[in-house]
Order: C-alpha cells, then structure tokens, then sequence
C-alpha cells in the first residue's frame, strides 16, 4: 500500500518560503495515502497560478491547464475515467473570477471530484492584483486606492448552487486539511474545499496570524450538524466566512455519474468501443 | 416526363413547413429519388416567414435549383415573396382561406385549396401539413400508397385513429386538387427513381453518425445555430453504447471538458459555430502544447460577432488555420458532400489521436442544416486507429517519469492513459521536457517546438483534394470548398454547353494545405477561379500563399447570407473566362 511519501516527487516547489501552498501539498499527499490510493490512481487537474503548479509537485497523474479551466477538464477526466479519483485544485483567481462559472456549474453538475481552491485573497502569481476574495478596502497593485468592490463569499455561493459538500480549512492546520480533503475523495459528489493559504509576498493583511485570530473552527462545535443546510448557512453569515471545518454534506444525492443514463461503472476509457455492424446498420435504417 | 422537379413549401415560423416538408420528402426518399433540401429561416421561434425548397431529381443533384416549379403557400407572404422565383408557367398551391393572388407579373397557376378549412373539418387545424402535402404529391401523380405509408410511420405511435385522421386529411387534399386541375399535371410527372435505398440525412445528423462509428462517447457542447443538431443527435443515441453530452455552461467548458476526457482516453468532441470557436481558440493552444488529441467541429454561420446566425457563410477559415496564440500543428478538413460528413469524422478522430493533435471539423450551414439524399454509409470504412497508445508498461525507475514527450524521429511521442502504473507523468501549457516538466531551457525549447511542428509533416487525408479534371488544357480550373461542390458542377454543365471547359478541384484538406497536390494544376491552368461564401478571399489566399498563380487566380464571392445559385456561378464564370 502507498504512503505519503510515494505521492512525493523530487520536483522543489517555487513557491516562496513560508508560503500556505506547501501545506496543502502535504494533506493532499497524506490524505491519497490515507484513503488507499496508489500513485496512478489519481488525477490532479490544476489551474494556473502559483497554487495551480501543485500538480506537478505531486507523484501522480497530473494536468497542469488554463487559467480557471481546471474544473471542466477535471470533469472530462471523470466522465472518461470514472474509476480515477480526480482532484481539481487552483486559486482563488482561478475558481473565483475568470473560472465563477465553471465553479458554479461544477457544482450544480455534482460529479464526484474535490476541488480544492487555495485561497489567499491575491493573486500571486502575477505579482500582487486584487482578487474576487480581498477585503473592501484592500490596497494591491491595482487598487493603489483600496478595492471598492465587495469580496465573494465562495461558500454562500457554495451552498445555493447546491453543493453536496462544503469545507474550509487554514494551512496551518495540517490535521484538519488533510482529514478534510480525506473526506472530500470520500464523498460521492463534488467536495468543494476553501482553504485559507496565505500569500506571505503579496498579501500583508490576512497574514497566518491574522486568521489565527479571526477563523472560528468548527471541529470546536461538537453539536455542529453538517448535515442541516440552514445552519450551514447561518454558521458562515454568523462568522462572516471565517470558519474551519466540515460545513455542509449532503450524503443524499447521487453523483452526477450515477444519474447519467445507461453509463456503466467501468470507466468509458476502459471500455471498447467499436460498433458492431449490427448496431451501426441500426443507426443508419432511421435515415432510410 | 421529367427527370428533375423543385417544389417549395412556406408559411410563418412554427406553422407545419418543416412537417410539410419531412412527410413529403421523407415519401419521394421511399421511391428513390435524389433529394436536396434548403432551408430559409430566422432566429426567431414562431413568426416570420419561413420557407423549405426541396430538390427532386433521377440523378444526384448536390445544389439548389435557381427556379421553382411548384410553390405550396400557407400565407400571401410566401407568395408575395416568392412567386417570382417560379419559372413561366408554374404551380402555386394556396390556401383558399386567405383568398390567395398572384402577383402581376408572375406567369403561374394558381390553385386555391382549403388547407385550413379541410383540417379544421377533421379535427384540428394542426393537420394543414397532412392537407397541403397530399395536393403536392397528387399533382405530381405520384403513388398514394407510398405516401400513406410514410404518414403511417410518422403518426404510428400516436395510434391508429391519428394514422386514419391524417391519411384522410392527405386523401381529402389529394382529391380536392385533382378535381381542380382535372388529374396530375403532366408537365410535371417524373421519371421513375432508380429505387435503390439511399439515406435520407442532414450533414449535421451524418457528423454525429460518424462520430459514434468512430468511437466518440463524450460530446460536451453549449447550444448554437447551425451546430446543435449534432448534440441533439448524440444524446439520443449516445446512452445505448454508455456514452453521454454534457451541456457545459459556455464552449470554454465544451471544450476544456473535451480535452480532459480526450487525455483521460475516451474520444471525446465538441462542436460550435463561429462564437463558440472564438471561445475555445485559448483551449485548443492546450490541446496543441499538451499533444491531447481533440475534435471540434464547426458548422460555419454568418460572421463577424452574431452575424447571420442561420445563414449561409465559410468566413471562418482563417481563424481556424490562425487561432490561437503562438504556434501549434493544428489540422482543418472541410467535408464538401454529405458522406464526407460522416467519413471525415472518423478521420478526424483517427488523425486526432495518431498524430496527437487538435483536428478541426469544418461544415457549412448549408452542409450541416440542408437536408439530402446519400449513399448508403459503408461499414467496412469504419476504422479506429489510435495511434502511439501504450499500455502494460515496465515500472518506473526512482524520480523517474514516463516520458510523454518523448524526442522521436517522426516528433510523436507515445501516450499513457492516467489509471496506468508504470505511466506517471506530467502534463502541462507551459513548455516542458519530455517527462512534461515544466523547463524554460533554450535548447529544450527549440527542439520541443519543432518536434510538435514537425509532426504534420505530410499527413494528408484520403481525397486532400478532390479532381473532377476531364480535360488536360480546360479553359477554367473552379475550386471550392464545403457546399458548393454541387453549384459549381452544375454551373460547369452550362458552361460546356457553351463550349467553355473547366476542371473542379474541392480543397478538403484546409490545414496543413495541400500544396504540392494542387500545385501543378494551378500551373497548367489558364485561369482559376476560386468559388467561396466570405467577402476577403479567404481560400484563394491560401492557395495564393502556399502555392502561388496570383496572376491567374480570380475569386467569386458571395457573402449575403444565401448558398449560391447555379446560375450565378455559371455568369461569373463566364465573364472570367
Ligand atoms: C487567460 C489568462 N488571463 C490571465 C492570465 C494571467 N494570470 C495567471 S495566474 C493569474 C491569477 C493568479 O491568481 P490566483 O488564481 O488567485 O492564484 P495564485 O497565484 O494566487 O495562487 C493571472 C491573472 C493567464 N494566465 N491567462
Ligand atoms: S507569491 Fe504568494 S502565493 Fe505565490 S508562491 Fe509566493 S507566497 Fe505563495
Ligand atoms: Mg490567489
């Protein structure tokens, strides 16, 4: 059985030093070992940004794309491949503003991939802009004068696109990351999972010790139930976004693979798919 | 007798022409005929004038005729609109309801039959199609058993009472007229068909045939006139062999979601218009970068932006060959006849993956939408061929990739599917090494982008080009591409009698072009003229480009929305010569 270490690689990250990406590099390695899976069992599709280059610092199969298109490609992968496990991960530049609608509709879709979105209120890659998620206010490069647009809460919008699975999580917590992205693989549906990834170069604002003081963490909340909606839905207006943990699961509705008529359990990849001639002189009598 | 006929059925948008149109059609298919449909419609749903001209002939007729023999009106509209297409001595059959007239000028019979108010004493207005198409059919003296036969297959399912109300509304049509005009109309009785089974199919119906033939499972596609009768098609038939469309929610996901089902092993196509194609041009890079097999179709439209969203037009050939940023081997085949719809497919899927790149599907509306007779479609054609797939491989060394991009002599490196031990590797837009890791290196750049550059080199399609060439020395060589094949060999049929010669090449291989085929006929050939639907020359300048003869190379174009007529062709050609 593969451990975490077979989902390193010898490739050096060129994230910054400090930077929150490396920690959920580490939980997406710790979780595949934990669940059972081998190496080449899993697809990670990834955007573009300095979060989307964490598909190739992952032993595994891994498809580094365009920016904000890693979900519809992660969704070709399951549809042609629904044995693989599938993990979609990018930042919130890449889910959030040019990828919203493809977000959304994942959503909606409910295939079964995780989406993790390492979110850090920047974007980094292209050296400090505002993002969908910087606060009201928050001065980049280009909003030398503060943003004045409001910040997208990724998980209201989460839950009324009907998202079977909606978590958040913080860098710093490596446990619960990894427990979470644990869980997301686990579920049978689309996991979305928002992490708190600090930008040490860019964003000087919600810092590691910043969200120190403000998230709240659910796993504090024994009587938390992730499965009532409403609540799920109250508990991120309450706290304003700034929660950690399992905040919604639906464990009800089927994938979207299990809704799809006649579409068989072994991966169409695997699948022959020559037509008999008998099958093909049917297709070709309705046009006679 | 008469060996070929036009007949043409109109009204307002949603008001039975195109029911009028299938059961008529779908009767004359039963006997044989050669059909070749045109339809004239809007973007809007219900209302507006539309319009349905069928082709019927003893011999293939791969064009729409310039005149119309008969015209069947639901409304004064379509007869004020048009009559004047009638050639001298033509039938309009009318509905009595709206007290048809004939316009001055026009020399045609009219017959006034209560459409409406026939249907309306069976039941429901709604049958007016069963009515109008049952006088059409008696006026040609056609047999009534075959077309009893046809209206029996298309109400079938709804039960025999709804057979019988319907075969009654023909019959009751049928009668009505042959009282007035005393019998079938004998300038119009028809030569008997040569009766052998022919299908009976639209362009867009024979691309998703292909592509299923050719193992396409996964169709992600957005809606868009004239390319969503392929989606259509697909998900009917898709769930029998385990496959499925998705309705992405834009053509960026349409294609992106291609992609990854195409790297993930499944064939897997989408298939736009021009709005869509511009959506997907930062995509299909990817595809070109990341040698991940991919098949778009387009079935061109009216551009730029909306343009003529249901008219004809083959303006998109430069953004095909052109699109995308940087540079990347990219192939483009435009089928020119309805059994290349189905063909090309199949190529293009074979292409896509042995050469492990993004294979460009070119149609035309009239090509995608106009419905027509084609040969039987032949089984024995199909074949899937996927190139440098492997599997079953020895496991890696330490620290060690596959090498997906491996450097090869002919620049295709062989390709592992995910879910393959043994196969790890990675994928990635940004230039890399063989293992796909990302790498800025100079001398790793220039080899990788010559290798993905180099891998065309010398494909070509069964037909690259297609030579109709009976003469050494013609007077004209015409090249076309797409629909017009058919145009431009009838206009060529009058130019012969006028005892010019031509030779007809159809380019079918746009991209990589097929230079050194075409070259010595552009060399023999005293004059070329280019037939092409857009207003910049777009294919002359490609043949200008890459194989030269500016000098003898004149263009007719034609970009007002409507296919080109036989006529038209024939006097431009004739004043070119
Ligand atoms: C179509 C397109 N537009 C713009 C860019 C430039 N670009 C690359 S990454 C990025 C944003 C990165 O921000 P985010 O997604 O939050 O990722 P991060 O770097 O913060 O991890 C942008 C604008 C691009 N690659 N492609
Ligand atoms: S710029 Fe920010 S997001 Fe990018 S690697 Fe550095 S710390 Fe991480
Ligand atoms: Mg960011």
């Amino acid at each position: 059985m593969a451990t975490f270490k077979d989902f390193r690689n010898n490739v050096k990250p060129n994230w910054c030093p400090g930077c929150g990406d490396f920690s959920v590099q580490a939980a997406i390695q710790r979780a595949c070992a934990n669940v059972g899976l081998e190496p080449e069992q899993v697809a990670i599709i990834s955007g573009i940004g300095c979060s989307g280059r964490i598909s190739g610092y992952i032993n595994a199969y891994g498809f580094h794309g365009i920016h904000g298109r890693a979900l519809p490609i992660a969704q070709g992968v399951k549809l042609a491949n629904r044995e693989l496990t599938v993990i979609a991960a990018g930042g919130d530049g890449d889910g959030f503003a040019i990828g919203m609608a493809h977000t959304v509709h994942a959503i909606r879709r409910n295939l079964d991939i995780t989406y993790i979105v390492m979110d850090n209120q920047i974007y980094g890659l292209t050296k400090g802009q505002t993002s969908p998620r910087s606060g009201f206010g928050f001065k980049t490069k280009s909003t030398p004068h503060g943003s004045i647009e409001s910040p997208l809460s990724p998980l209201e919008i989460a839950m009324a696109a009907g998202a079977t699975f909606v978590a958040q999580s913080f860098s710093s917590d490596l446990k619960q990351l990894t427990s979470l992205i644990e869980e997301g693989i686990k579920h049978k549906g689309f996991a979305l999972i928002n992490v708190f990834s600090p930008c040490v170069t860019f964003n000087k604002v919600n810092t590691y010790d910043w969200f120190k003081e403000n998230i709240v963490n659910l796993d504090q909340f024994p009587d938390y139930d992730p499965t009532n909606r409403v609540a799920a839905m109250n508990k991120i207006m309450e706290t304003g976004g700034l929660l950690t943990g399992l905040i919604y699961r639906d464990t009800t509705r089927k994938p979207y693979e299990e809704l799809i008529p006649g579409f068989r359990e072994e991966g169409l990849a695997r699948q022959d798919v020559r037509l008999s001639r008998e099958a093909f002189e049917e297709l070709v009598a309705e046009f006679y | 007798m008469i060996s070929q006929l036009s007949w043409k059925i109109g009204g307002q948008q949603g008001e039975g022409v195109e029911s009028t149109d299938r059961i008529f059609s779908t009767a004359l298919n039963r006997l044989g005929y050669y059909l070749y449909g045109y339809r004239h419609f809007s973007s809007r749903i219900k209302g507006g004038h539309t319009n349905n001209k069928l082709r019927i002939s003893t011999t293939p007729k791969r064009a729409i005729s310039d005149d119309l023999d008969i015209l069947v009106a639901f409304d004064q509209e379509t007869i004020d609109l048009n009559a004047r297409e009638l050639r001298k001595g033509g039938v309009i059959v009318a509905d009595a309801k709206f007290d048809p007239k004939v316009p001055e000028g026009v020399d045609a019979r009219l017959f006034a039959v209560p459409i409406t108010a026939i249907a309306e004493e069976l039941g429901t207005s709604l049958m007016k199609n069963m009515v109008a198409s049952g006088a059409s059919w008696a006026l040609l003296g056609l047999p009534l058993d075959v077309f009893n036969k046809a209206v029996e297959e298309e109400f079938g399912r709804k039960g025999p009472a709804i057979v019988e109300k319907n075969i009654e509304a023909v019959r009751r049509g049928a009668a009505y007229i042959l009282e007035q005009a005393g019998g079938p109309l004998e300038e119009f009785r028809l030569e008997p068909a040569d009766g052998k089974k022919k299908l009976f199919i639209i362009g867009n119906e024979a691309i998703g045939l292909g592509a299923i033939a050719a193992g396409c499972r996964l169709m992600s596609a957005y809606p868009i006139t004239p390319a969503s009768e392929i989606m259509e098609y697909m998900i009917k038939k898709l769930p029998k062999f385990g496959g499925t469309v998705v309705q992405t929610e834009d053509e960026i996901a349409a294609v992106t979601m291609a992609i990854g089902a195409n790297y993930a092993g499944v064939r897997a196509m989408t298939a736009s218009a021009g709005p869509g194609l511009s959506l997907m041009m930062e995509a299909i890079g990817l595809a070109g970068m990341t040698e991940t097999p991919l098949v778009i179709v387009d079935t061109q439209r009216g551009g730029p932006s909306t343009g003529l969203p249901t008219k004809q037009e083959q303006s998109d050939l430069n953004a095909l060959v052109y699109g995308t940023h940087g540079e990347i081997p990219k192939v483009v085949i435009a089928p020119a006849t309805i059994e290349d719809c189905f063909y090309d497919m199949i190529e293009a899927f074979n292409i896509a993956e042995e050469y492990q790149v993004p294979v460009i599907v070119m149609t035309d509306l009239q090509l995608s939408l106009g419905k027509q007779s084609c040969e039987p479609l032949d089984y024995d054609r199909v074949e899937i061929r996927r190139g440098k797939l492997v599997s079953n491989l020895p496991p890696l060394e330490e620290n060690k990739l596959f090498k997906r991009y491996a450097f090869t002599e002919d620049g295709i490196s062989p390709r592992v599917l995910p879910g393959e031990k043994g196969g790890l590797h990675h994928v990635t837009g940004v230039e890399h090494d063989e293992e796909g890791r990302p790498n800025e290196n100079a001398v790793n750049r220039r080899r990788m982008m010559d290798k993905r550059l180099s891998k065309l080199k010398g494909l070509r399609i069964r037909e690259a080009i297609r030579v109709d060439a009976p003469h050494e020395v013609p007077d004209l060589l015409i090249i076309g591409m797409g629909s017009t094949g058919g145009t431009i060999d009838e206009a060529r049929e009058r130019l012969a009698a006028d005892g010019i010669t031509s030779n007809h090449i159809t380019i079918r291989q746009i991209a990589p072009f097929p230079a050194e085929e075409l070259k010595p006929h552009i060399q023999s050939a005293k004059t070329v003229i280019v037939i092409e639907h857009n207003a910049t020359a777009q294919l002359a300048n490609q043949i200008k480009l890459h194989v030269g003869g500016a000098d003898k190379i004149r263009s007719v174009l034609k970009y007002d929305g409507t296919p080109f007529l036989p006529a038209e062709v024939y006097k431009a050609c004739k004043e070119m010569k």
